[in-house]
């Protein structure tokens, strides 16, 4: 991990990406420094995947610049749906792949091994090193990804919904986990549909639709016009305990009232 | 059958020959096979053995050395289907039918337009033991130490690439080198094997082994170990069977195999049952 700096991370400037069929990204800046902690919100469809692929390096834009500063690592933890999870491997086999091997034979070293082990008992599933990787609850499976993607000591840890088909608690518990990782030095950039659970309580935000519609903390870009230019549709935006609530106020919808001393604190 | 009967056919130099190499040649397809399986190259295995077809007829029919022709051929087709799927200009399936059938008809049709009457197009076809020669001993033999060199080698980074390509390519792995890599060793098997398979026989040898090898582990080591054991068995038993029931040895060794698939569905129940269904919809 990487002392903070002003120098950026990553730079992404003026990139468009198209795919063949009309531009997925265009126009889009940004810059992550070595403290960011980045949330990428936005409609699906609006290349939240494709910016953090873009970021990882595995997407070339069709225009623009993407600058890196020298030797920077960036881990991946990539969408939970599109993993095979019937693949044949362990926990740690699992883990293991993102280090380079350092020797020819097809077995871990002993060196190897102990840094599987650390990571997964920092990460709290240490016990489960020789499971199978579907024999485990969705946030265990978040975590041997980010076990495999922090195993190769990134800078930068791009995380693609990663809170996505998991329960309330196992969400705060990745959300606090990511917060320690960012407090000890690790740049954190993640794409979410949440804007509740997860973007209102990250330090900056960047609202996407194909192109940069609204950027900056949570007060700035949880707002009903950015939000609305984005999602294309009628957004609320409350104030509960500090925080920022968005509530989808379709024109058909119906606001049905709560029973009586339940009301809202707005 | 007395054992007297069934020693018999090891009294044969043609016989040994055979079996050595379809018990090796099983093992290879076997260890291959994993891949193959995992990554849904079964189709792929099937295309590039019938491609290969073609390079044998062309080669035989102009006098030049067939494993070389086919050999040259297989590679020009290998890299062709390894650039067709990384690119998708179109369906890839659709891609590889295209290249690959036309290959296999070409070659077809060579062989009659040709005059090619003394080329024994059955054998490639089908695998014939009677066809199997000192030569291709050291072949087979040659090809299983290179495929077992390189999964060794490169053990690591191939199971990344098969896992998840996307994340081992950002990794800095060269994954378009390890795809072609892969395709040269699947090409080369095909080739060494050809002659005791049989080029339309030889994806049952590549996927079998594996998927039955998955249907008893979820242990990726475990099922490259078990997967070569089934295809050397599939390979012994099969060309013995061969012999005895003088039946050309592609066919037996493929039967043996989806026996053993079918002892496998039965003895492994529900769970052998939902990691064939995984496997089949990759």
């Amino acid at each position: 991990m990487r002392s903070v700096g002003r120098d950026p991370l990553l730079a992404l400037r003026d990139i468009r990406v198209d795919y063949g069929e009309g531009d997925v990204l265009a126009d889009v800046d940004l810059r992550v420094a070595a403290d960011d902690f980045v949330g990428v919100v936005g409609p699906s469809g609006s290349g939240k995947s494709t910016l953090l692929r873009v970021l990882l390096g595995s997407v070339t834009p069709s225009g623009g610049e993407v600058q890196r500063a020298p030797g920077v690592r960036v881990g991946y933890v990539p969408q939970v749906e599109t993993i095979d999870w019937d693949f044949p491997v362990s926990v740690s086999q699992c883990v293991l792949m993102a280090r380079p091997p350092a020797r020819v034979r097809p077995w871990p070293s002993r060196d190897e091994k102990a840094a599987v082990a650390r990571v997964l008992d920092r990460l709290g599933i240490g016990a489960l090193a020789h499971r199978h990787i579907r024999a485990l609850s969705g946030g265990q499976q978040q975590r041997v990804f980010l076990a495999r993607a922090l195993l190769a000591e990134p800078d930068l840890l791009l995380l693609d919904e990663p809170t996505s088909g998991v329960d309330v608690r196992t969400r705060h518990e990745i959300l606090h986990l990511l917060g320690e990782l960012h407090d000890d030095g690790l740049a954190i950039v993640l794409t979410t549909h949440d804007l509740n659970g997860i973007a209102a309580h990250l330090p900056r935000l960047v609202c996407l639709n194909g192109r940069v519609v609204g950027a900056g903390s949570p007060a700035e870009v949880l707002v009903p016009d950015v939000l609305e230019t984005a999602y294309g549709s009628p957004m609320e935006v409350l104030e509960h305990g500090g925080m920022r609530v968005v509530v989808d106020r379709a024109p058909d919808a119906r606001i049905i009232p709560l029973p009586r001393g339940e009301g809202r604190s707005a | 059958m007395t054992v007297d009967e069934l020693v018999r056919p090891f009294e044969f130099q043609f016989f040994q020959n055979g079996l050595v190499v379809a018990t090796v040649a099983g093992a290879l397809c076997g260890l291959i096979g994993v891949y193959v399986v995992l990554r849904s190259m079964s189709y792929i295995g099937h295309g590039l053995s019938h491609a290969i077809f073609g390079g044998f007829a062309v080669s035989a029919l102009a006098g030049v050395n067939v494993f070389l022709g086919a050999g040259v051929w297989g590679l020009a087709s290998a890299l062709a289907v390894s650039s067709v799927t990384r690119r998708r200009p179109i369906g890839s399936d659709a891609a590889i039918g295209v290249i690959t059938t036309a290959s296999f008809a070409f070659g077809l049709a060579a062989l009659q337009l040709g005059g090619g009457a003394d080329v024994d197009a059955d054998a490639a076809l089908f695998g014939n033991v009677l066809g199997v020669t000192r030569g291709d001993v050291w072949l087979v033999c040659g090809v299983t130490l290179f495929a077992v060199a390189v999964i060794v080698l490169r053990y690591r980074s191939l199971l990344f690439v098969t896992f998840d390509p996307e994340v081992a390519a950002a990794s800095g792995l060269p994954v378009a080198r390890l795809d072609a890599l892969l395709m040269l060793v699947l090409a080369a098997s095909i080739l060494a094997t050809m002659n005791v398979m049989g080029v339309t026989l030889i994806a049952a040898a590549l996927v079998v082994p594996a998927v039955v090898a998955r249907m008893v582990t979820s242990s990726f080591s475990t099922m490259l170990w078990l997967s070569t054991l089934i295809g050397a068995f599939c390979g012994f038993v099969g060309m013995n069977l061969s012999y005895h029931l003088d039946v050309a040895s592609g066919p037996t060794i493929v039967l043996v195999g989806a026996v053993l698939f079918l002892a496998a569905l039965a003895v492994s129940g529900r769970t052998g049952r939902v990691r064939l269904g995984r496997v089949a919809t990759h």
